[in-house]
């Protein structure tokens, strides 16, 4: 029994392994092919390093200015981290409050819709003077922003569904509201949640990045893509683009990483 | 002493905008204590919302469903029955014996009673080395087992279950109904089961009530005369009054005399 068990687990890992080497190598292969034409196009073309510098300068600038572009990710970072932090919070406890009380879920409908397809960042300058410009606090509240719209939606979704066998089980049980809410309703909002979180991570990056654009202090990849290209060093503007897309993805990754381990025996 | 379950009189319509359904008309039934009882029919004869009118999840247009001798809310509330569906329904973010032990730790049972309880149950329905997997380490049938022990947590006198091994395959489902005989014969519960296969009926019970749609009414109620739940093997499925128990529940179930497929015989 435990032999032919384990032959199968044998067999499952050597399929899943195979799936790996096409889910990995495959995006490689592809990327490294990108990058090739990218280069030879702009040796062969002739292509203006202002108008789109070649790869590899990009990568030596990025390898030459890492102690530049390492500080900005990180004050980039740090304000969507606390964005996301705070977006968070709000959106899921506003969406518990607004699965209990169904008039504050009717009422605030619109106003949630209102807010999500306002181009949040398009805020950053009325923010700036708002509040103090010398400080992170706008590019902080246009990330919370950001995060609280597909948290609050896809945790109230999570919080109205619930399997009909569930509910009926807790009823027979005569199990009290908040019994059901703890067991039950909490546990099975969580993949929505999640959910949620995921999309927001990386716009947290993005929306502070892009307030950045908009005024306060000289700090971020934002700031320091403008300045860049002020001094017409292109190759290190593309660079602080490369820090962008390393510090977003960082974000989904640890957000996804941290969603497998919660969600672990859960069937997807 | 009372019955189990005391089903008199019960109309039970569903009315939406365009029109109502009478999904129940004056059904009466009774089912002893320790009685192994199976309502069987076509889809939309009203065994499942009979089911869930003695489980007080929904509640009659009309007439009393009476649980010992109490209304179907009353001892609801006081715990007297367990149930388990078609679907296990059990809860993906806790262990096997966390679901098990859901409602005793719903009705504040202390850890270490709970625990020995837990460790009953796991062993009652074979699963003792599965107690801290999860559900999705579980086959179909291991899970529905789960929610047979988790339905007899509470040793309740009254299990009442909802076509349990609909979705599992053919062979699966005999063992697990084999299982259900020496399980009914071990606690002496009252048995209230839904089903749509006759063999699974007619192996099970002492009684079977065969139900006619639109509207859901008792048709006829077939006895069974098999002997004991400690007598319901596997040997019973060759035996000559099974078949004749599976043939007379068919018969009421086309109702009445026996005739060629394909003739109406209303």
């Amino acid at each position: 029994m435990s032999q032919a068990l384990g032959q199968a687990q044998g067999a499952l890992a050597g399929s899943a392994a195979r799936g790996r080497v096409r889910t990995v190598v495959a995006p490689l292969v592809l990327g490294v092919a990108i990058v090739l034409l990218w280069q030879a196009a702009t040796v062969v073309l002739a292509i203006k390093p202002f108008v789109l510098p070649a790869p590899f300068a990009i990568g030596a600038r990025f390898a030459d200015r890492i102690e530049f572009i390492v500080p900005a990710a990180l004050a980039t970072g740090w304000n969507a981290l606390l964005g996301l932090v705070v977006g968070a919070v709000v959106g899921i406890l506003i969406a518990a409050l607004a699965a209990a009380v169904r008039p504050i879920e009717q009422l605030g409908a619109p106003i949630a819709t209102a807010l999500s397809v306002i181009p949040i960042v398009s805020l950053a300058p009325v923010f700036y003077t708002m509040f103090d410009s010398s400080t992170d606090t706008t590019r902080v509240i246009v990330a919370a922003i950001a995060v609280f719209v597909p948290v609050y939606f896809n945790t109230l979704r999570g919080l109205l569904t619930s399997l009909p066998v569930h509910r009926d089980l807790m009823r027979a049980y005569a199990a009290t509201g908040w019994q059901t809410t703890r067991t039950v309703t909490l546990p099975g909002a969580l993949p929505f949640l999640f959910t949620g979180l995921r999309i927001a991570s990386s716009l947290a990056v993005i929306s502070s990045l892009v307030a950045e654009y908009f005024g306060g202090p000289v700090t971020g990849l934002g700031k320091a893509v403008t300045s860049a290209v002020s001094s017409s060093d292109y190759p290190l503007a593309w660079a602080f683009v490369i820090g962008a897309i390393v510090t977003g993805l960082a974000f989904y990754l640890v957000t996804y990483a941290i969603e497998l381990i919660v969600l672990r025996h859960r069937r997807r | 002493m009372s019955a189990a379950v005391t089903v008199t009189g019960v109309n039970k319509t569903f009315a939406s905008k365009k029109q109502t359904t009478i999904a129940l008309e004056a059904v009466d039934l009774e089912v002893a204590a320790g009685e192994f009882v199976s309502l069987i029919g076509p889809s939309g004869c009203g065994k499942s919302t009979l089911l869930r009118l003695i489980a007080d999840l929904d509640a009659p247009t009309s007439g009393t469903v009476q649980v010992f001798g109490k209304s179907a809310k009353q001892a609801r509330l006081d715990q007297d029955y367990g149930i388990a569906f078609q679907q296990a329904g059990l809860l993906p973010w806790r262990t096997v014996r966390e679901n098990i032990e859901l409602p005793l730790q719903l009705h504040r049972v202390a850890a270490s009673a709970r625990r020995a309880r837990g460790d009953e149950l796991l062993a009652l329905i074979g699963l003792g080395e599965f107690g801290d997997r999860y559900p999705d380490q579980l086959s179909g049938g291991m899970q529905q087992r789960v929610a047979i022990a988790r339905a007899l947590a509470e040793s309740p006198k009254l299990l009442l279950m909802d076509e349990p091994f609909g979705a599992l395959d053919e062979m699966t489902r005999e063992r697990m109904q084999t299982e259900l005989a020496r399980i009914c014969a071990d606690t002496g519960a009252a048995v209230v089961f839904v089903t749509h296969s006759i063999p699974e009926a007619v192996f099970l019970s002492d009684r079977v009530v065969v139900m006619s749609p639109r509207p859901g009414r008792i048709r006829e109620i077939v006895p069974i005369t098999l002997g004991g739940a400690q007598e319901r093997t596997e040997g019973l499925r060759e035996d000559a009054a099974f078949f004749a128990g599976v043939s007379a529940v068919r018969e009421a179930l086309h109702g009445g005399t026996p005739t060629a497929l394909g003739v109406d015989n209303r």
